[in-house]
């Protein structure tokens, strides 16, 4: 017999293996909703109109696990010290804590592209919005299925 | 904390120049529980940055949704010889950091 | 139909009850040649992870257990005042753990072995299982041994433990009553849902694992496929799993060491 104690718990049933779909060990009231990154991004941003396009969002099509999932960004930007991404923002309309990341960037980054690992709460589109020198808003988004692996004990 | 810097030793003068960080950080974002169900309270870095001869070049606030270990792969302009400085903070204001030699012709 | 397969075998599985219930599995092998690390069952993007030397998360593990290596505590020597600064008198060592250590006739694995250099010639304490120190120099040694076939010795003082951990392998537990081998022999390859089931090798242990968003030893591997089953998981560091990592190691044979790997 094992020496350590071992407890059964409820969610351990519901979440491990072969327990069907369940898909995230979060509580449903901690999930984010698609408003909740709406509002994170203006907080941040503000008000301004916020456009499609200069923002490309990489993200591979299906993640084998939410706990860590490759990321990039990058910005069609000259990148001079007149015309240049200031800020990108990383938000998720699903995760419980909607802002992912804000990178800061300026003329002397060379090139407007940031990569990271992020925490995706289930299947979801990601958008990042950059800032510019004008303070101009653009914005990017990709999406990415995630898949729960089967032996999950947690 | 472990920390691993990828940066080349040379560059030319004008040269973009790729950057990797990455440190051994746990990032616990506060949502979960241990396996007697206690709370694990948060425990996350909240700030980089890349500091290149005293000037920041790039930075980045983390939020909970960042994975464990963070990484991060950015650029920066070769200017002048010098140090790359990286600079990771937590929420509690402790920081940990490592410093890159660069030599540009 | 080969993931229904595989569905329906956990829910048999399931419905059957206690432990230990209905005839033993049939003691499979897997042929030499279907034989295939973890890593092959992998999606593109995490095996490109593990295979980058920079960004792979268990290299972290790597430069810590190297820095640990070089270190000299009060009196006692260093890891590489005997094994070389780079572990370059290691070889490929840890492909040929566990094995049994001459001195106490007892089954070692990596980690018991570190913690046997540490008490009997650096006059130091044994690192806790599973803690980070120890982890980080499981992995540096391992992965020193990279590429480096799997070959334990299964002979003489070493049979009694493979024949324990193979009997392990083919022992129904938990209360979904599966064995590892109707898993890992019988139904590799095979859809379990988001998840396709591996060979269960262990080839590639230490590993970052995302599921625990950190490293871990092998035995916590073991640890969590008993608790899968809704088994209770032994300690970790003990006897009954060094066996079955020997037993592991052994139908590993000739796969490379691959630590650290990243697994689901």
């Amino acid at each position: 017999m094992a020496e350590n104690s071992f407890t059964l718990t409820r969610r351990l049933m519901l979440t491990g293996l072969g327990a069907g779909v369940l898909s995230s060990a979060l509580p449903f009231s901690a999930l984010g909703e698609p408003e909740d990154a709406d509002k994170a991004i203006r907080d941040l941003f503000g008000d301004g109109e916020i456009r499609e396009g200069k923002v490309t969002v990489k993200l591979p099509p299906i993640a084998e696990n939410g706990n860590s999932v490759a990321i990039t960004v990058s910005v069609d930007s000259p990148m001079s010290e007149a015309d240049h991404v200031r800020r990108i923002g990383l938000f998720s309309p699903r995760n419980p804590i909607p802002e992912l990341a804000v990178f800061e960037l300026g003329p002397r980054a060379g090139k407007a592209e940031v990569s990271t690992r992020i925490r995706m709460a289930g299947t979801q589109r990601i958008r990042a919005v950059a800032e510019m020198s004008d303070g101009s808003l653009w914005m990017g988004s990709a999406s990415t299925v995630v898949t729960l692996a089967a032996c999950v004990i947690g | 904390m472990t920390i691993r810097i990828s940066a080349p030793d040379t560059a030319s003068k004008g040269d973009i120049i790729e950057l990797k960080a990455m440190i051994q950080h746990p990032m616990e974002t506060g949502y979960r529980s241990g396996s007697r169900g206690e709370n694990i309270p948060r425990d996350i870095i909240t700030r980089f940055e890349c500091r290149y001869n005293g000037e920041t070049v790039f930075a980045a606030d983390f939020h909970p949704g960042i994975a464990a270990n963070p990484f991060l792969t950015f650029y920066t302009k070769a200017t002048e010889s010098g140090t790359l400085a990286f600079e990771w903070t937590d929420q509690d204001g402790e920081s940990w950091s490592e410093s890159h030699e660069i030599t540009v012709e | 139909m080969r993931s229904l397969g595989a569905a329906a075998l956990l829910l048999l599985a399931a419905c059957s009850g206690s432990r230990g219930e209905g005839p033993a599995p049939e003691r499979t092998t897997l042929p030499d040649e279907v034989k295939q690390t973890g890593t092959a069952f992998l999606q593109p993007e995490t095996r490109a992870l593990q295979e980058d030397d920079f960004a792979n998360p268990g290299m972290l593990w790597v430069d810590r257990g190297r820095s640990l290596f070089r270190e000299t505590i009060g009196q006692s020597k260093s890891c590489a005042a005997c094994h070389g600064e780079d572990g370059s008198e290691l070889d490929a060592a840890a492909s040929h753990y566990p094995q049994v250590d001459e001195e106490s006739g007892e089954l070692v694995n990596l980690e018991g072995r570190i913690n046997l250099c540490r008490t009997r010639h650096q006059g130091l304490e044994p690192l806790d299982y599973e803690s980070d120190p120890l982890l980080a120099l499981t992995t540096y040694v391992a992965h020193l041994s990279e590429g480096a076939p799997m070959s334990v010795d299964v002979s003489g003082a070493a049979a009694p433990y493979y024949e324990q951990g193979q009997d392990y392998f083919f022992t129904k537990r938990g209360q979904f009553n599966l064995a590892c081998s109707q898993c890992h022999n019988e139904h590799w390859g095979e859809k379990l849902r988001g998840d396709t089931i591996s060979q269960g090798h262990g080839n590639s242990f230490p590993a970052y694992r995302l599921e625990w968003q950190t490293l871990g030893s092998l035995h916590r591997r073991l640890s969590d496929c008993d608790a899968g089953v809704r088994a209770e998981p032994y300690p970790l560091g003990s006897d009954i799993y060094t066996a079955v990592e020997l037993y592991l190691a052994k139908r590993a044979e000739g796969l490379p060491v691959e630590t650290p790997g990243i697994r689901r």
